[in-house]
């Protein structure tokens, strides 16, 4: 049993806080820290941030991702920016403005000190990146180039053509490779943590299976640090990289971490629409995009014409018509719901009227065609490789897909889990975008984690157990652990059905997506809630997984969908607990009028943080109360 | 679509390998070339038979996982272009294709597509960086960087170390990958304080794993990202420089 929530949120100004409390945490001196074993999984920007950051300041650091290179992590995959209040560009931004931004966008579900101290950190990221060799944009006098991004009204977004997060990525690659060259890293590629390892309530170590050789082996530290990413694979078809997955947080909350607000995900607007069954990912065309581009279908339902046949007054721009002030730049989860009623009018254009139309020709007329190129080429190259059209002459056709999740383990203001020795980093945990996040603050936020906020909370954890040896290897819990994770492969191996461990991942994304995707209702989710459990029974009693060789895809992949099958259990739980709508989660029946997305603050101010119940069972809901005291509650209006 | 598959299958390290030749109807042309490998993959699990394994992750050409030699290209026929953004539209109606993994002795196979490419990280990991420690940078505008050597610098940049340009390479040489990463940070001003010593650690790296470059180019025509051969140019100028350098250095000691 979990007793009340600590969200640890330090006393002083909200403007003070970060500062003061620095000075009043515990800290590690330089020569007592390789004294202390540190395991970092996953090897992203938050992964590869913190361990780099960790490794400088002296700790042992162990670094486990299951890609070949930390290089290649989903992180890399990040195309339109990051955010930063650097007020480069004059234009009212601030320290202040960016978290107001953040919260607000955020549908006031995220907690405020949290967010106050992101800002505040965005301004080192920007510096930190640009002295490791960062290639962001720049100006013709060698200034930093910044652009507006989905919903922001000012221009903080540093971006680097349209591969911000790869070029991020290497730059907190390069930092981390340059200590384990330094012999502070231990870096173990293609190995995928499987469990945590609990003592005494307190995370203790890890077990882990190499891919390669398929050997399973434990590893002991004084702390463990989760930094693996979002679970939006959960949907099956979403723009996540296809290795993407949720076990390492849900085998966490197995072992007794909170799930807090799982049913928080994003559906990003501008995404290319699927073409057929066998579609096997999304891919994301950059919000950057809104910028230039114009939203809009044609007012008949039954148009025939290709789109520049079509006058004018025959086009809805129904993103400019409903909302004047903000048009094509609302937020994200604003303009994935409009697109929907749009396709779900029958105003969809594409062979499968299943996208609306992004629009450039107006941008081509402002500043040239070749300038419209220059800004997105690589986004207008992959557009053309995937559909076959050229986006500068004919309109692109996007619709919304699942991209991120704001859902994650419960993090205190430490970014400790309520399992002490736990932390979770990144878009793993839940505590800075709330239900809805804004453009470029993911990649703001793993980095806030790994190189500004983590060194100095690990510290004051692992202060109070200097001289304290990790717990032997051989000690029952690893004993038991390692167990559990033979067993469980072995059970995978052995039901020796006839259906493959996509055919499961599919049909689970096919219900997540139907019944907890961008609008839920109570009914859809009690449906859900049957059809889950018997799709995850159906998948232990007739799955088929061959190859008895040590390096096994299949096998990878089933373990990962197995949680996955659990895991979606909790979001659809999540969401029919919360009847209100906020951010990204959209009850039906919870909205204005107008029908847009109504909150409910009088119940639902709180974080949702989940206890796992046992395989079936019921979790138990624990909640954390959001209070706001700087940002002024209010209903969003982007009119 | 029909096409018919000849595939690189290997169960291990150490077994050897065979060509294993697939059918492959019903294929359509809006695929992916790793979603008509999905089918033939799901084709075979309902037949008894193991997938074959292959690398993929982001499925948009930035990740650089995939990675295959089709027909003896690597990545395929289309230039500039991933495997993964492949898309079967670029074959024939009843084409063979023949699919293998990365050939080169730095790269050895793990299992049927899959290699290991771990070298690529010695490489960076020798000197691939600029020293810049958490918390020690100046203000990001502090240091003005021309346009220009910005763009050329992303240029560099944008390489996705997927080891096509090994892959093509008669020789299996490492030079556009090593250049690649030694440009994108010799070409800033943030990276000049150790350009000398970074080239030459990661060219001395380079070659206790890669064969050498005799100029075929053939790595600028299989790079899916376009990255130039000029930057083994700059690379080989940096690095004669850096042997004098050091030696100047040293000399002064
Ligand atoms: C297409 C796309 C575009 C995006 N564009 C932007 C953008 O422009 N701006 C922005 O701010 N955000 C963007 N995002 C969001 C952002 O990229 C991600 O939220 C962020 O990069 C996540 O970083 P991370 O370090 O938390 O996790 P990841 O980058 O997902 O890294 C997870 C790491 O954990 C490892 N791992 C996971 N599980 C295990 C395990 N069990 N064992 C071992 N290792 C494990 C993986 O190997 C990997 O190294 C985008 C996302 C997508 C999908
Ligand atoms: S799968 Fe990422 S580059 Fe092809």
């Amino acid at each position: 049993m979990i007793g009340s929530l600590d969200s640890n949120v330090p006393p002083g100004s909200m403007g003070d806080k970060w500062t003061q409390h620095k000075f009043d945490m515990k800290l590690v001196a330089p020569g007592n820290r390789r004294r202390f074993d540190v395991i970092v999984i996953g090897s992203g920007l938050a992964g590869a941030s913190a361990a780099a950051t960790l490794g400088e300041q002296g700790y042992n650091v162990k670094v486990f991702t299951y890609h070949d290179t930390p290089r290649r992590a989903h992180s890399i995959a990040a195309q339109g920016g990051i955010n930063a209040a650097k007020n480069y560009k004059s234009d009212g931004d601030s320290v202040h403005r960016l978290f107001y931004d953040t919260v607000k966008g955020g549908d006031f579900r995220s907690r405020e000190a949290n967010v106050h101290r992101l800002a505040e950190v965005s301004l080192d990221i920007v510096d930190q990146s640009v002295a490791q060799g960062v290639p962001f944009a720049r100006e013709y006098g060698g200034l930093l180039e910044n652009r507006s991004f989905g919903g922001a009204q000012v221009s903080r977004t540093f971006y680097a053509r349209g591969q911000t997060g790869q070029q991020l990525l290497l730059g907190a690659y390069q930092q981390m490779m340059n200590q384990v060259h330094a012999g502070s890293i231990q870096l173990h590629t293609r190995s995928e943590m499987l469990d945590l390892v609990v003592k005494d309530g307190a995370a203790c170590g890890v077990i882990v299976r190499d891919l390669v050789t398929g050997d399973v082996t434990r590893h002991s530290a004084h702390a463990v640090l989760l930094c693996t990413g979002g679970y939006g694979n959960v949907f099956y078809l979403s723009t996540n990289a296809k290795y993407s997955n949720a076990s390492a947080t849900w085998r966490a909350h197995r072992r007794g971490a909170l799930f807090a607000n799982p049913c928080f995900t994003q559906i990003h607007p501008t995404c290319i629409p699927a073409s057929d069954e066998f579609q096997s990912k999304l891919t994301l065309m950059s919000e950057s995009l809104r910028n230039d581009g114009r939203i809009w279908v044609p007012t008949n339902p039954d148009e025939t014409r290709s789109p520049d046949l079509i006058p004018e007054d025959e086009r809805d721009y129904f993103l400019e018509r409903k909302y004047p002030s903000f048009g094509n730049l609302v937020p994200r989860d604003v303009a994935s719901r409009n697109a929907k009623t749009m396709v779900d009018e029958g105003k969809g254009v594409g062979p499968l009227k299943n996208g609306v139309y992004l629009d450039f020709a107006e941008a081509r007329d402002r500043i040239g065609a070749s300038t419209v190129y220059e800004r997105y080429s690589n986004l207008f190259d992959m557009y053309q490789r995937i559909t076959d059209e050229d986006p500068t002459k004919v309109p692109m056709r996007i619709y919304p897909a699942v991209h991120y999740t704001m859902g994650g383990l419960w993090v205190d203001y430490h970014l400790m889990s309520n399992v002490p020795g736990l932390f979770v980093l990144g878009e793993a945990n839940f505590s800075d975008h709330g239900a809805n996040r804004l453009g470029a603050s993911a990649l703001m936020q793993g980095l806030a984690d790994g190189y500004f906020v983590i060194s100095y909370t690990l510290a004051n954890y692992l202060a109070d157990h200097l001289g304290n040896q990790p717990v032997p290897l051989d000690d029952p819990v690893f004993n038991e652990a390692q167990q559990s994770v033979d067993d469980r492969m072995k059970r995978l191996l052995s039901i020796g059905g006839t259906k493959s461990v996509d055919h499961y991942h599919r049909e689970l994304g096919k219900i997540m997506w139907t019944y907890c995707g961008m609008a839920r209702d109570k009914a859809g989710l009690e449906t859900a809630l049957r059809e889950i459990p018997a799709l995850r029974e159906d998948f232990w009693l007739n799955l088929r997984v061959l190859g008895d060789g040590p390096m096994n895809q299949s096998l990878e992949r089933a373990g990962r969908v197995a949680d996955l099958l659990e895991l979606g259990e909790l979001m659809v739980r999540d969401a029919l607990d919360r009847e209100e709508s906020c951010g990204g989660h959209f009850r039906e029946e919870s909205q204005t009028p107008e029908g847009e997305a109504l909150r409910r603050d009088d119940e639902y101010s709180y974080v949702a943080a989940w206890e796992w119940g046992g395989v079936g069972a019921a979790p138990q809901l624990h909640k954390e109360p959001l209070t706001f005291d700087s940002v002024h509650l209010s209903q969003r209006s982007y009119k | 679509m029909h096409v018919k598959l000849h595939v690189w299958r290997q169960a291990g390290p150490t077994t050897p390998g065979t060509m294993e030749t697939y059918d492959a109807p019903g294929i359509s042309e809006e695929m992916s070339f790793l979603e008509m490998l999905d089918v033939v993959n799901e084709r075979l699990n309902a037949d008894g038979q193991e997938p074959i394994a292959f690398e993929h992750d982001c499925r948009e050409g930035i990740c650089g996982s995939c990675g295959m030699m089709i027909n003896g290209q690597a990545h395929g026929p289309q230039r500039g272009t991933a495997t993964c953004q492949l898309h079967m539209r670029k074959f024939q109606d009843g084409a063979e294709i023949f699919i293998e993994p990365w050939r080169a002795a730095a790269f050895p196979v793990l299992k049927d597509l899959i290699v290991d490419r771990s070298a690529f990280d010695r490489i960076v990991e020798s000197g691939g960086y600029i020293t810049a420690p958490t918390g020690a940078a100046p203000d990001a505008n502090l240091t003005l960087i021309p346009k220009e050597v910005a763009d050329a610098a992303m240029d560099a940049a944008a390489c996705i170390g997927c080891g096509a340009c090994v892959a093509a390479c008669p020789n299996s040489a490492g030079q556009l990958f090593t250049a690649a990463k030694i440009n994108h940070l010799n070409l800033l001003p943030q990276g000049q304080a150790e350009r000398y010593t970074r080239v030459q650690k990661m060219v001395d790296t380079m070659e206790e794993f890669f064969g050498s470059c005799t100029n075929h180019g053939e790595c600028q025509e299989a790079c899916p990202k376009d990255i130039s051969i000029d930057f083994i140019a700059y690379m080989n100028r940096d690095y004669v420089k850096a042997q004098l350098k050091n030696r100047k250095l040293l000399s002064q000691d």
